[in-house]
């Protein structure tokens, strides 16, 4: 379980979360969602300790995350995969180098292991042929495909994707979502998905936290949100006409 | 003053964290000799040419404005050697360095910054300012004195082609001259100063490119930056290392 208790963290004098509380539940895929600008990629990083917030605490099982020094916060993070929004895959190394660099850095495994888990991390995200690729040379989809690769290459507990599907088509959005929840469900890990895409709210929220400038305004099941009277939810979810429709058939 | 003084405590900042325990020896180890072909052997041609043409100048400036029957001609040959040696290759070479890799430095770190690529090594548990930054100056602190070395013999050759080649010395007094009055401490003295020009061009530009926030704007500007900062504090650092050095 990943809690976050009441953190606060302001960048310039702006606060971007405010006393911030939330609790990711395990073996399950959590989602934040939220209009663009709203604090959640920086609840994300928050989170995994890419800033440093404040004030609050944030705590992975019974460890209080935030308080550890490098080389603790270094022994939590072995268990934690991330999808970050641009991919982040080294661009001086192949598709292969990629998956393989936390295997590398991290297990004492032969370089015949080392390749057979790489196999088996590309071939479970479906990229087959093309571990010789760079990644200037992969597509967006397939990008994200090998970032998740690398992700769970180290077999992680715990697996962060900040806006999985931006950037892609509806068809390729459908298939990374679908192969987050796969994972998710196959590994038994906690999941916690950034994103503002209505399509995986659907598809593979099971628990949903929605943010507004900085402050926790909702949270609940993805059924619960048809039936939600909570004003600034219901103009973020329902703010196309498809949505509108689908609210007005419920009701 | 306050901005330089934060940006001053930040870079020693980075410094502590560069110079922390690396994860996983033989990964840098790889990095280093990786970083040394990058960074160095892929200089040496950009330095050669320079050397060379450096050389024949000075061999040519030095005959010419000393054009006087007293002077004895080889005296052109040791003005060449101890112009090259004491100056132009540790500090020319250094600001072409500060050129070249500064700017390539300050650039693939500052887009791995924008991209996310440091947030995701720092993700992985890995320290990015040690990942990235280390065996960087390991290959500099190693390679770029073999440069001035590379320097300093490509130098005196060219002085002594384009000497004899003009006609304003002939190749006996050249070498003659270039033998004369040697003092071996010069080479120490320019190799010195070699490394910390080294340290600086490749720390600045690190920390130039480290912090870059925003886009592909300001890793141009970071890139600018690091080229300006780390020439300025060469052409400073050889006052302080001259004197110090030398007096």
């Amino acid at each position: 379980m990943i809690k976050a208790k009441n953190i606060n963290l302001s960048f310039s004098g702006k606060k971007v979360l405010d006393d911030v509380s939330v609790t990711f539940e395990p073996g399950k895929t959590n989602l934040i969602i939220g209009r663009s600008g709203s604090g959640k990629t920086v609840l994300l990083k928050s989170i995994v300790g890419l800033h440093n917030v404040e004030s609050g605490e944030i705590w992975f099982e019974d460890i209080l995350f935030n308080n550890l020094d490098f080389s603790g916060k270094t022994e939590i993070r072995k268990k934690m995969g991330m999808l970050f929004q641009g991919s982040a895959l080294f661009d001086s190394m192949t598709t292969e180098q990629n998956v393989r660099f936390p295997l590398d850095m991290f297990t004492s495994m032969s370089l015949d292991e080392k390749t057979e888990r790489v196999n088996f991390c590309l071939n479970r995200v479906n990229i087959t042929n093309s571990n010789k690729l760079f990644p200037a040379e992969l597509s967006g989809g397939m990008k994200k495909r090998v970032a998740i690769a690398r992700a769970i290459a180290l077999n992680p507990k715990y697996l962060f994707c900040d806006e999985p599907n931006s950037g892609l088509d509806p068809l390729t959005a459908i298939l990374i979502d679908e192969l987050i929840k796969e994972i998710t469900e196959e590994y038994q890990m906690t999941t916690v998905v950034n994103t503002h895409d209505m399509n995986s709210v659907m598809e593979i929220g099971e628990k949903i936290v929605f943010i507004n400038e900085g402050i926790i305004c909702w949270e609940g099941s993805k059924n619960e949100i048809l039936n939600s009277d909570c004003k600034i939810l219901n103009d973020f979810v329902f703010a196309n006409s498809l949505a509108k429709q689908l609210k007005k058939s419920h009701e | 003053m306050i901005r330089f003084l934060n940006q001053f405590g930040k870079y020693f900042l980075l410094l502590g964290k560069v110079f922390s325990k690396p994860e996983k020896t033989i990964i840098y180890y790889k990095q280093t000799m990786s970083e040394m072909v990058y960074l160095g052997f892929n200089s040496v041609g950009i330095i050669t040419i320079i050397s060379f043409f450096m050389g024949a100048v000075i061999t040519l400036q030095t005959a010419y404005n000393t054009e006087n029957p007293i002077y004895p001609t080889y005296l052109i040959g040791l003005g060449c050697r101890d112009s090259i040696i004491l100056e132009f290759s540790s500090t020319i070479t250094a600001l072409i360095l500060a050129g070249k890799v500064g700017s390539n430095i300050a650039s693939e770190i500052g887009t791995m910054r924008i991209t996310e690529q440091i947030d995701a090594l720092e993700m992985m548990g890995i320290n990015s300012a040690t990942y990235l930054i280390l065996p960087k100056i390991i290959a500099t602190l190693i390679f770029n004195p073999l440069l001035t070395l590379i320097s300093i013999i490509v130098g005196i050759v060219g002085g002594g082609i384009a000497g004899t080649l003009s006609g304003v010395i002939t190749l006996e007094d050249f070498i003659y001259g270039i033998q004369y009055a040697f003092i071996p401490y010069y080479i120490t003295y320019s190799m010195i100063k070699t490394l910390f020009f080294a340290f600086i061009i490749t720390t600045v530009s690190a920390f130039q490119g480290y912090f870059v926030t925003g886009g592909s704007l300001e890793v141009g500007r970071a890139s600018t930056r690091a080229v300006v900062y780390s020439s300025v504090l060469i052409l400073l650092f050889n006052v302080i290392l001259t004197q110090l050095l030398l007096s």
